[in-house]
């Protein structure tokens, strides 16, 4: 009895602490958002925000935040549209391979995901301005896909050998080509992979910021995260505004991981679970 | 049966191979290929003259570069081996089963999801030397002692290690928890059976079975920890006196502020190198059996 009293206690102990570490950080960093500037540089600081929106209007008419987050949507979104495209066809293809090719296929496709970015950031940038590709979308959108491709490929590649393949043969028999067959069948029947997939790209691609800071040097078309760092204030930092900007780009993620917390564990995990 | 259709499965591999091959494999190349001449871009006239293992001499005896190799590896060991060990615990957390485990799972993921600019940004208000709520915390209304975190050499890289760990830490804890979900509770059963207690069951049941998780998030974790750029960019641009100036920050400047890109390009090249042997190794720790069973 005494035992799982203690037990209890310690995991109500560990719950709270690992509350308290992940949240805790970001809530005082964003209620920045919400004070005044008086507020935010007081000393000692004040932990209680007076809820003002000063903040946000000056990140939308001062710092046009709304045009990084368009920029940001633009990007984040194709880059997911192409990369899942993509990845459907050659998971596709290597869930069917026969198994010493599939292996090797993925092997190759899984090492372009280790590289670090520095190792590929001149010559990419070289690539672009010959193309004329500098500052624009598909400049940026490119690299991203590639940069995404091995782990979606991965994932879906693993999902679609679990689908029976008398399904599959099924359509064969009725008539659909094999297009038809992994369009009409194995799509809609691996849509939880698939979305799987999608959160994990669309996260990338929102919260990159290295190449995007490189490629991209026209403030117009940067994203988010490159506006947040490089935000200025005229004589000192403008705190407030990089709170508010900073809850407006978190925002979305907060709900992809509430809504779908358990798809993220499976999908991150698709690696490891099986060693 | 499904049709073996060889000429169809590479049609559709095609697309992947493409891009992967322009935008990843051909600049890897063309990196390895420029680290052995002399480019700068202001000055295309010069023609990039091949000048063999110049640049790699020149590597070698540049302090600011052995200096920045240090930084990073005491970086990536010391977020890898915090965020493994967090890592574990929190997913020794989030295994458990109790009601509003799904909450604390979404709550836990919270830091990964957040972009590293954002993070940075956060860690550098906390870290201020007049505002900061860290210095409240320690030193409350002593404003005398007040340390300013990020413009010291030792406290600025502690403040970027700090960073890491917070947001990554939660990521190592998945794939651990990947390793823990396979345990069949049958094991634990037994050995519950068998008297042993909550320590020994850790040490002889859990630990053995989670180790190949395990050697699978270090994996992670250290490839990634060398690619570290956005925190150090964000917080202290890699000051105060270079101890923040990670390899991956220190090769941006020297490509993209200063215009070296082939001295730049040896930098990445070798940030490749140690990444490609580590790995080697680790790959052949876990690798081989990792793929075979997954596919």
């Amino acid at each position: 009895m005494k035992k799982g009293w203690l037990k209890k206690g310690a995991l109500v102990v560990g719950v709270l602490m690992a509350i308290f570490f992940s949240l805790v950080p970001f809530l005082l960093f964003v209620s920045s958002a919400f004070k005044t500037q008086t507020q935010v540089t007081a000393i000692p600081p004040q932990l209680w925000p007076s809820f003002d929106i000063d903040f946000f209007r000056s990140a939308i008419v001062r710092y046009d935040i709304l045009g990084y987050l368009v920029n940001s949507i633009v990007v984040a979104g194709s880059t997911t549209l192409v990369t899942i495209l993509l990845g459907t066809l050659a998971g596709y293809a290597l869930a069917r391979l026969p198994r010493p090719w599939a292996h090797f296929s993925l092997m190759l496709i899984l090492a372009c995901a280790m590289f670090p970015q520095i190792a590929i950031v001149g010559p990419v940038w070289q690539l672009l301005r010959w193309l004329g590709w500098l500052n624009t979308y598909q400049g940026l959108v490119l690299p991203y896909v590639a940069l995404t491709l091995p782990l979606t490929v991965w994932i879906l590649a693993l999902f679609f050998r679990e689908m029976p393949e008398e399904l599959e043969a099924a359509a064969l028999v009725d008539g659909c080509s094999r297009i038809e067959a992994l369009v009409k069948v194995i799509v809609p029947l691996s849509a939880p992979g698939l979305f799987t997939a999608a959160i994990l790209t669309f996260i990338y691609a929102w919260n990159e910021f290295f190449l995007a800071l490189l490629i991209v040097t026209d403030p117009a078309r940067q994203t988010m995260p490159v506006g947040i760092a490089l935000f200025q204030g005229e004589h000192t930092v403008p705190w407030g505004e990089i709170a508010a900007a900073s809850l407006i780009t978190t925002a979305p993620l907060v709900v992809l991981v509430l809504l779908f917390q358990q798809r993220i564990v499976t999908g991150l995990s698709a690696g490891a679970i099986k060693g | 049966m499904i049709p073996k259709d060889r000429k169809l499965y590479l049609a559709l591999l095609a697309p992947t191979l493409l891009v992967l091959l322009v935008f990843i494999v051909a600049p890897i190349t063309q990196s390895i290929i420029s680290s052995f001449h002399r480019i700068i871009i202001g000055l295309p006239q010069l023609n990039s003259p091949f000048i063999g293992l110049e640049n790699y001499q020149e590597l070698f005896h540049d302090s600011v570069a052995r200096h920045s190799f240090w930084v990073t590896l005491l970086f990536v060991s010391t977020t890898t081996f915090f965020e493994l060990l967090l890592g574990l615990l929190l997913a020794l957390l989030i295994h458990h089963r109790f009601p509003g485990r799904g909450s604390l799972r979404a709550c836990v993921l919270i830091p990964w999801a957040i972009p590293t600019v954002v993070s940075a940004q956060m860690w550098r208000f906390l870290f201020n030397d007049a505002y900061g709520m860290i210095n409240y915390a320690i030193f409350g209304h002593g404003v005398a002692h007040y340390i300013p975190w990020l413009a010291k050499p030792g406290t600025a890289l502690f403040a970027i290690i700090l960073a890491d760990i917070w947001k990554t830490s939660s990521f190592a804890a998945l794939l651990i928890l990947a390793g823990l979900q396979i345990i069949p509770e049958e094991l634990y059963q037994a050995a519950k059976v068998d008297g042993a207690s909550m320590w020994r069951r850790f040490w002889h049941v859990t630990w053995p079975l989670i180790r190949p998780a395990i050697l699978v998030a270090l994996l992670f974790r250290t490839i990634d920890a060398f690619r570290v750029f956005d925190l150090a960019f964000v917080m202290t641009q890699g000051g105060p006196a270079d101890a923040t100036n990670v390899l991956q920050l220190y090769g941006y400047k020297k490509m993209f502020v200063e215009g070296w890109m082939g001295y730049g390009s040896t930098i990445s090249v070798s940030v490749f190198v140690i990444v490609l042997v580590l790995a080697v190794v680790y790959v052949r720790m876990v690798g081989r059996r990792l793929l075979e069973a997954s596919l």
